[in-house]
Order: C-alpha cells, then sequence, then structure tokens
C-alpha cells in the first residue's frame, strides 16, 4: 500500500481505529477456542454455573475419565489420525503422478481430461451421500475404513494443485534430459519431479490432513460400530445422552482440535498461501 | 534450443530402447492419470447416476437388494408436496443469504483493513482469522452448543452485560434468549457460520487486493483520491473477480450446510425444531430414520439442480470480466 508521504491526524487515527478493529474481531474469533480449552477443565455445573469459568479449572483429570469411560476415545482417536494418515499418503501419491501427467505431457485428450478433473469440483459432495452408501453396503465394505480412503485417494483438488505447481517449477528440458539418460517415465516422477515439488507436496498434504481429520457425514452413515467410528463422530453421539457430560465433551474436542491447532501454528503461512494459490493467479 | 536438440538426438538413434521409450511416452500419461478416472467412475459418477435412477424407484432396505419398483415421478411430486420439504428449503436459503452475505460484508473491508495497517504481523493476523476454517465442524458445533445455553450462557451473558449500555441496550432483548427453539436457531446457526466461514473469505479477498498492482494506487492519491475513493474505485472493482469465485463457494457450500445444524440440533431433533432443518439434514432423515432411499435420492437432485441455478446466477452477476480467475 501508498505510504502517506506525510504521517497526518488523519490518517494515524484511521491506523488506530484499523487496529482497533482488528484486534476486536480477532479476540472474537479466538474467544470460542478459550472457552472450549476452559470448559475442559471444568464440571458441567459449573460450566452453566453463574458466572461461567472464565479461567482454567481443576477438573480436566476427571473429564478425560469420563470419556475413556463413555467412549472409546483412544480407538476412535485412532481410527481418526489412521483415516487421516491413509488418505493424505495416497492423495499425495495419485494427485502429484497425475499431476506430472497433465503437467509434462502433450497427449490426445488432454486439455478435455482435465476439464473432467475440473467439472468434479462442481458436484455437491452430499448429492452422493446416499448412493455412495448403497455401493459401500453393496460391496461389504461397510465398517471398514477402506470405503472412506479408497474413494478418497485421487481427487480433483489435488491434481490441480499439483498441475498447476508442476507446469511452474519444473522446466521440460529437465525431463527431457532424464529422458536421455535413460530413466523410464515412472523413474523421472520418482526421482527427479517428486523431490523437486516438496513445498507443493506440503501443503496439499496439510490441506488433506485436515479435511480428512475433520470428517464427518460420510463417517457417520459408513461406521455403525463403536470400534470403527471416529473421533467427531463418537463425541457427537455424546451429546444424545440425557444427563449430557458438557465438561467431557469439551475436553474431547480440546484433544480432537488440539493436534490440528499444533499443525497449523507451524505451517500456517504454507498451507494459507498454498489455499489461495489454486485461486488466484499472478 | 536444448529442447530441439534432445528431439533430434531422440529421433536419430532408433532401436529397440527408443521404440520401448516412445511406446512408454505415449502411454505413460494415461497411465499416470487413470487413478482419478477409475476412482470418479466408481465412486463418483456411478453413484450419481444410479441416484437419478433411484430417484424415480421406490426401495426401503428391507425390501432386499435389487427389488426396486419403478414409481415415475412419485417421488419428485411427494418431495414437492411435503410442507416439511418446503420448510426445509425455506430454513436453506434463509440460512444461505444470512449466513452468506455478512460473511463477505465483513471480509472484504477486514482484508482491506489487514492489508492496509498491517505489515509484519500480517500473517499472523490472518492465521488468527482463519483458524476456525480449519477447525472441524463438529467440534465448532459442540463448542457453540454449551456458549449458547440459555441460562448462563457466555452470548446470552453477554447480551445481558451489553444491556445495560445507553442506546445499544434498548436494540437488544432484555431476557435470556432460548436460541435453540425453532424460531432463534437459525439466528444461532447463521453466526456459527459467519463465524466459521469469514476468516477464509478474507483470505481470499486479501490474496487478492495484494495482486493489484502498487502504482494504481500511487497514481490515484497523486491525483487526490482518498483511502475511502481509492477502496470504491480501485480494489472493489479489481476485487470482482475474486467475488465471483468466493460467492460461488458460498453458495455450494451454505446450500448444503449439515453439519453445524446437525450438531446444533443435536441430531436433528426437527419435529422439535423445524426452524433449523436444511435440505441435507432432510434428506438425511429420508434416507436413514425413514428409510426412503428412491425418495431421499429425489431430493438430494432437486437440490443439486437448484444448486446449479444459483451457481449460473451468480454467474451472470459477478461472471462478467471474471476472467482472472477459474
Amino acid at each position: 500500500m501508498v505510504k502517506p508521504k506525510k504521517t497526518s491526524a488523519s490518517s494515524l487515527l484511521l491506523r488506530m481505529g484499523g487496529y482497533a478493529l482488528l484486534i476486536f474481531g480477532g479476540l472474537l474469533t479466538i474467544a470460542p477456542f478459550y472457552f472450549m480449552f476452559v470448559f475442559a477443565t471444568h464440571q458441567r455445573s459449573e460450566i452453566f454455573g453463574f458466572p461461567p469459568p472464565i479461567w482454567f479449572g481443576e477438573h480436566f483429570w476427571s473429564n478425560y475419565q469420563i470419556l475413556l469411560q463413555k467412549i472409546p476415545f483412544w480407538r476412535a482417536y485412532w481410527n481418526t489420525f489412521y483415516l487421516a494418515f491413509m488418505i493424505t499418503i495416497t492423495t499425495l501419491f495419485f494427485c502429484s503422478l497425475a499431476g506430472f501427467g497433465f503437467a509434462m505431457y502433450n497427449f490426445r485428450w488432454r486439455e478435455q481430461l482435465f476439464g473432467v478433473v475440473l467439472a468434479t469440483l462442481l458436484i455437491p459432495a452430499i448429492l452422493n451421500l446416499i448412493p455412495f452408501y448403497l455401493l459401500i453396503y453393496q460391496i461389504g465394505w461397510i465398517n471398514t475404513p477402506k470405503a472412506l480412503w479408497v474413494p478418497a485417494m485421487a481427487g480433483a483438488v489435488g491434481i490441480f494443485m499439483m498441475r498447476q505447481y508442476i507446469v511452474s517449477a519444473i522446466p521440460k528440458e529437465l525431463v527431457d534430459a532424464a529422458r536421455i539418460d535413460g530413466c523410464s517415465e515412472f523413474q523421472i516422477y520418482w526421482r527427479i519431479v517428486l523431490p523437486l515439488i516438496r513445498p507443493a507436496l506440503g501443503t496439499l498434504g496439510l490441506v488433506t490432513f485436515i479435511g480428512a481429520w475433520n470428517k464427518f457425514a460420510d463417517v457417520n452413515v459408513i461406521m455403525r460400530t463403536q470400534e470403527t467410528k471416529t473421533l467427531p463422530v463418537v463425541l457427537r453421539t455424546l451429546q444424545g445422552a440425557t444427563d449430557v457430560e458438557w465438561g467431557a465433551i469439551m475436553a474431547g474436542t480440546a484433544l480432537l482440535v488440539a493436534p490440528l491447532l499444533l499443525v497449523f501454528a507451524l505451517a500456517a503461512r504454507q498451507l494459507m498461501e498454498g489455499l489461495t494459490s489454486g485461486a488466484v493467479k499472478n | 534450443m536444448r529442447k530441439t536438440v534432445s528431439r533430434l538426438e531422440i529421433r536419430g538413434s532408433p532401436g529397440v530402447g527408443m521404440r520401448w521409450s516412445n511406446f512408454q511416452r505415449r502411454y505413460a500419461p494415461y497411465i499416470f492419470i487413470s487413478p482419478f478416472f477409475i476412482l470418479f467412475l466408481v465412486f463418483g459418477l456411478y453413484p450419481s447416476l444410479f441416484s437419478l435412477y433411484m430417484s424415480f424407484q421406490a426401495w426401503t432396505p428391507s425390501d432386499g437388494w435389487g427389488r426396486w419398483k419403478f414409481v415415475g415421478l412419485e417421488n419428485y411430486t411427494f418431495t414437492f408436496t411435503d410442507p416439511m420439504f418446503w420448510r426445509s428449503l425455506w430454513n436453506t436459503v434463509w440460512l444461505g443469504v444470512f449466513s452468506g452475505v455478512p460473511q463477505h460484508l465483513i471480509a472484504i473491508p477486514l482484508a482491506f483493513v489487514i492489508h492496509m495497517v498491517l505489515s509484519r504481523f500480517k500473517t499472523f493476523v490472518t492465521a488468527v482469522y482463519f483458524l476456525p476454517y480449519i477447525t472441524s465442524s463438529v467440534a465448532i458445533a459442540l463448542i457453540f452448543n454449551t456458549l449458547f445455553a440459555t441460562h448462563n450462557g457466555v452470548i446470552n451473558l453477554v447480551i445481558a452485560h451489553l444491556n445495560t449500555w445507553p442506546l445499544l441496550g434498548a436494540l437488544l432483548p432484555d431476557q435470556n434468549i432460548n436460541w435453540f427453539t425453532s424460531a432463534n436457531i437459525k439466528y444461532a446457526l447463521a453466526l456459527v457460520v459467519v463465524w466459521q466461514f469469514t476468516g477464509w473469505n478474507t483470505l481470499l479477498y486479501l490474496s487478492a487486493i495484494q495482486a493489484i498492482p502498487k502504482d494504481l494506487y500511487e497514481a490515484a492519491a497523486v491525483d487526490g483520491a482518498s483511502r475511502w475513493q481509492q477502496f470504491r474505485y480501485i480494489t472493489l472493482p479489481l476485487l470482482r473477480p475474486m467475488m465471483f469465485f468466493a460467492v460461488s463457494l458460498t453458495i455450494i457450500g451454505n446450500m448444503q450446510l449439515f453439519e453445524q445444524p446437525f450438531v446444533l440440533l443435536n441430531g436433528g431433533a426437527s419435529t422439535a425444531t423445524p426452524g433449523g432443518q436444511t435440505v441435507t439434514m432432510y434428506m438425511y432423515r429420508t434416507a436413514f430414520e425413514w428409510l426412503e432411499m428412491g425418495t431421499a435420492a429425489s431430493i438430494a437432485w432437486i437440490l443439486f439442480i437448484l444448486i446449479g441455478v444459483l451457481t449460473y446466477l451468480n454467474n451472470l452477476i459477478f461472471g462478467r470480466g471474471a476472467r482472472g480467475v477459474d
């Protein structure tokens, strides 16, 4: 932005107003997270007492015990992680491979096929929920994690991101040179391209992991037994009881959200840049 | 230059090895992109077409697999004559507008302010606003469930406190609001959705604002344009392509709202609170509570067509000059 030539009083005022607005909005954004962590350390009676707690209490441990008692907490946690990990690892492989294919080769129907990839982005996910459930039911994959990670292995978003990055980051000459040196086409991908697209793989990995970690609607219909459900789904079922243990639910929610917050703290810049680079072209 | 040389070399040295590598080059890309297409055909296109087929059939799981009964348009006529469907559709559209419009009305000025007043902490501040977007919708709905509590819920207490302020107090109700009644749940849901997605839109708009060439502002400043004029006549028009993109995403997302209402209403206790039932919840209940799979498929297709129409209208409004985004 243009630096004002002279720092006039009105521009200073604008600036201060801007800061105040940003701080106020930021506090509103953070507040629900803050209350989640605070409530995780209180009993139900304290959470809905007057005044509600605004500082950490001492009941985190008992809330955690309630969680262990009522739901297979660590099993669900593991299921969540396993699903997110499988989706991420397979997505990175298949999407970068397809992105490499679209970016580095001239072949018949290339533009049309890429158009199909992009068009699938427009299909509302929820449209498929019921027939997808029936298909999984028919092939006998109900209650198996592969029902959720196999279909998610090669998504359009990932292919689009990978293609964009490979086109801009890898010169075709490099690929040609590798061919002359006797690399097979797959070796070119595996040994030359893959190491060079690490930053893009990092972003796609983050996006995919977060999305898979937060999955709910399809997990909710495919996973029918307590042993196979993921954490968001079992936490939701706790809500159905008559005497809802909100302290325990908040403790579980905090433990569900905490890893994402940690990952985000470490990689916020890369994640945010990666998410918008597909949307904006400079 | 190098490219031509290498091509010449390839042509110049034919042999078995060369033929194999030409064969590879020709078919490798198809193999590399095939996983997507196989998965899409099996888990994407086939279920979609199957649901179209199903929307003309009567079937419930107890009938046994494959025992479909063709009923023509009955599922559609049933859906269109069910008051619950119209109620859900109204809720969805209401929510779509009242949770969608504020997101953009907040995000655009917010992105502009972030860009104007921040330099060093830009990423940090944007990251803070972005946090809700990466958080599970289920977690968010559970958290807000406690915040919206009628007695001593944090949100009601804040309102009660604001009530004691002059002027502002007159605008606010002086009793605890029961957010979980049919009439009020919509407002609660809209608030949650706005909170969750404003940061995402801010990020989109911020990235578009950063791409606007600085000399435009410089030229305007030289001509004596105020900040407001710069925003009005430079930033806003140049944000149009991004508005098209961001509004498209909002329409597609808002028309499918499921997790937030589902969790906030505790699994969709929608007989008690029809005011919070969205079309996707209505579809979910039709399929998994009433086990009317054919009718549920017809709801899905009606929704799909509706999303298509709205996206098209958005295209008419913002689409012109939106070439920069694809």
